[in-house]
């Protein structure tokens, strides 16, 4: 469905204003290269300004890469964009391609013409989303009038009425609150499991990943720091997790072999322990520290995904000055 | 079928437009008085004079009124090119590129303003009352020449629009510069030419091909003798001007996306 190799774009930034302007290359993506099999979920992570967004407008024809090769659905993005836009669906989260002024459905009836959309596909598709999405009461409201997480879902409609085979979301929840999310998470994954759509999203937020991409890209300084499921991921760069534990009258923390008090807060009410993944489970662990004291309530942390981003682009330097 | 879309792009526009219908209505009167404020000026100013260049007020009054209806329906299709720097701006544009059609129509048929036509129903008035007070020696040739100038004229001043806003692909705030070439060659274009110095004149004749959306058609209607020496077949060519300034600024147009796809700036 995608492939990428050696993907490279270069940007000129002003360093100095007024007439005589200095420049200096940037460079946005340096030598990517990744494939994307139909039907995957693959969730393109790393902080602001990684490269994610360049990579996305290169995959759909926006953006002309500096070098290097892209194939999406067989076609040279750049070189093909209109027959390329065809048959992908786009979703930014931050700027909308609805109609604002304009009854929701309105924007649909446009894009049914745009796509050339047969009138009968039109209307399969159009329900499909309006129920799964709950559209229904939002159909005759200017887009205007939408919240935030009302939009998303009229634009991921929007996204998919010409039926793409691959549909790319750029930050699809990002500002949406916890139930939208989760509706949006649902139906996406919906979507990809039924119809076998294939999703590849940037995000911040790593319950998007979790929910719904089985692979992860880490990307940072437009390099790809690490490809695999996520899971694996997190074990491979931080093999310690973190156990908290509240106890019912303070005490100092349980003394488990292997396990080390990280710190104690509330005066000893409440403890953090970090173990290694290889050594024990979280089970083992509980099991060990309520034999010692009197727990009120626990919770495992796992790594946040900045951490594993920071971990990883940590080790990608070491290796850099090893070379 | 891909034609069908751009007229339902506009239809969605003025349906936009009629959600907010007071400010439409007013809109629309503000534009009939605007496009008649130069009028009035014209008016007068023959107050005071008998002939502008060479030319009788009701002369001056198809000029101006050639002027003021290419330029009314140039402003109706082009004149949104002016919110251009906001499309780069907030990555709008970028919506643009995703879909399978051209971004220059797109953009064209986003926000035609439906109150501008208020300003083209003020051009016509003056253009029927012109066109009957002047002295016309009418052929056939003649009828189809007075009705392809407005057309001709509306095409030349769209490719100018489009050749102008260009710019703001490689300055973002590049917007004055295009309205001063813009809206200024429809205050050059009101006027007989020979009125203007003469470096300002070969610019906007030639570069700029203003002098072919009013002035070189109105001296082929009246049968007159160009003051400044070129022969009488000009005013003929208008149409033809315009299609050349068409594909120049279709050329112009993709090298300027190409650029913008480029930088991405």
């Amino acid at each position: 469905m995608i492939e990428v190799s050696e993907l490279r774009r270069e940007f000129k930034v002003a360093t100095s204003k007024g007439l005589r302007r200095k420049y200096k290359t940037v460079t946005a993506v340096d030598g990517v290269t990744f494939g994307v099999e139909a039907g995957e979920a693959v969730g393109y992570v790393g902080p602001n300004g990684a490269g994610k967004s360049t990579t996305i407008k290169m995959l759909t024809g926006i953006l002309v890469p500096t070098s290097g090769h892209i194939r999406v659905n067989g076609v040279d993005p750049s070189k093909q964009r209109r027959d390329l836009a065809k048959r992908i669906g786009v979703v930014f989260g931050q700027r909308s391609q609805l109609w604002w002024d304009l009854p929701l459905v309105d924007s649909f009836d446009l894009l049914k013409s745009i796509y050339r959309v047969s009138a009968q596909d039109y209307r399969t598709r159009l329900d499909e989303c309006v129920e799964l999405l709950g559209l229904q009461e939002l159909l005759i409201t200017p887009v205007r009038q939408l919240s935030l997480g009302q939009r998303m879902r009229g634009e991921i409609t929007a996204a998919l009425l010409h039926a793409p085979e691959l549909l790319v979301l750029d930050e699809p929840t990002i500002g949406l609150d916890l139930e939208s999310k989760e509706r949006l998470r649902e139906f996406l994954s919906d979507i990809n499991a039924r119809r076998g759509t294939t999703l590849l999203l940037t995000t911040h937020d790593l319950d998007d990943i979790e929910r719904l991409c089985p692979r992860l890209m880490v990307i940072d300084h437009g390099r790809v720091l690490a490809d695999g499921p996520l899971e694996e991921l997190r074990a491979e760069v931080t093999p310690e997790r973190e156990l908290v534990i509240d106890l019912r009258e303070p005490g100092p923390a349980p003394d488990v072999p292997g396990v080390t008090a990280v710190r104690s807060e509330a005066n000893g009410l409440r403890h953090h322990l970090t173990f290694r993944r290889a050594e024990m489970t979280a089970a083992q662990l509980i099991t060990q520290v309520v034999r010692q004291v009197e727990v009120h309530d626990l919770a495992v942390v796992e790594p946040e995904i900045d951490d594993v981003i920071r971990k990883l682009y940590q080790r990608q330097v070491a290796q850099d000055i090893r070379r | 079928m891909a034609d069908v879309i751009y007229p339902r792009l506009i239809g969605a526009r003025l349906r936009s437009q009629m959600s907010y219908r007071a400010s439409f209505a007013m809109d629309f009167v503000t534009q009939v008085i605007a496009q008649w404020y130069e009028l009035i000026v014209i008016l007068i100013l023959f107050t005071q004079i008998n002939a502008l260049g060479g030319f009788t007020r009701n002369e001056v009054l198809l000029m101006y009124a050639f002027a003021g209806a290419a330029f009314g329906v140039a402003d109706l299709f082009a004149g949104q090119l002016d919110n251009l720097p906001t499309y780069i701006r907030t990555g709008s544009f970028d919506v643009l590129l995703m879909r399978p059609l051209g971004t220059l129509p797109q953009i064209m048929c986003s926000d035609i303003r439906l109150r501008r036509i208020g300003r083209i129903t003020g051009a016509l008035a003056v253009m029927i009352y012109a066109l009957t007070h002047v002295p016309i020696e009418w052929t056939p040739a003649k009828v189809v020449l007075a009705i392809a100038t407005p057309i001709a004229g509306s095409v030349i001043y769209s490719s100018v629009w489009v050749v102008a806003c260009s710019v703001c692909f490689w300055i973002v705030e590049g917007r004055e510069f295009a309205n001063a070439v813009t809206y200024g060659s429809n205050a050059f274009t009101s006027y007989p030419i020979n009125v203007y110095s003469r470096p300002l004149r070969w610019v906007m004749a030639f570069i700029v091909p203003g002098a072919f959306v009013a002035y070189y058609p109105s001296l082929a209607l009246l049968g007159k003798q160009d003051p400044l020496g070129l022969p009488g077949w000009v005013g003929w060519t208008s149409p033809l001007v315009a299609a050349l300034a068409a594909v120049v600024a279709g050329l112009v147009w993709r090298f300027a996306v190409r650029h913008y796809r480029g930088t991405g700036s």
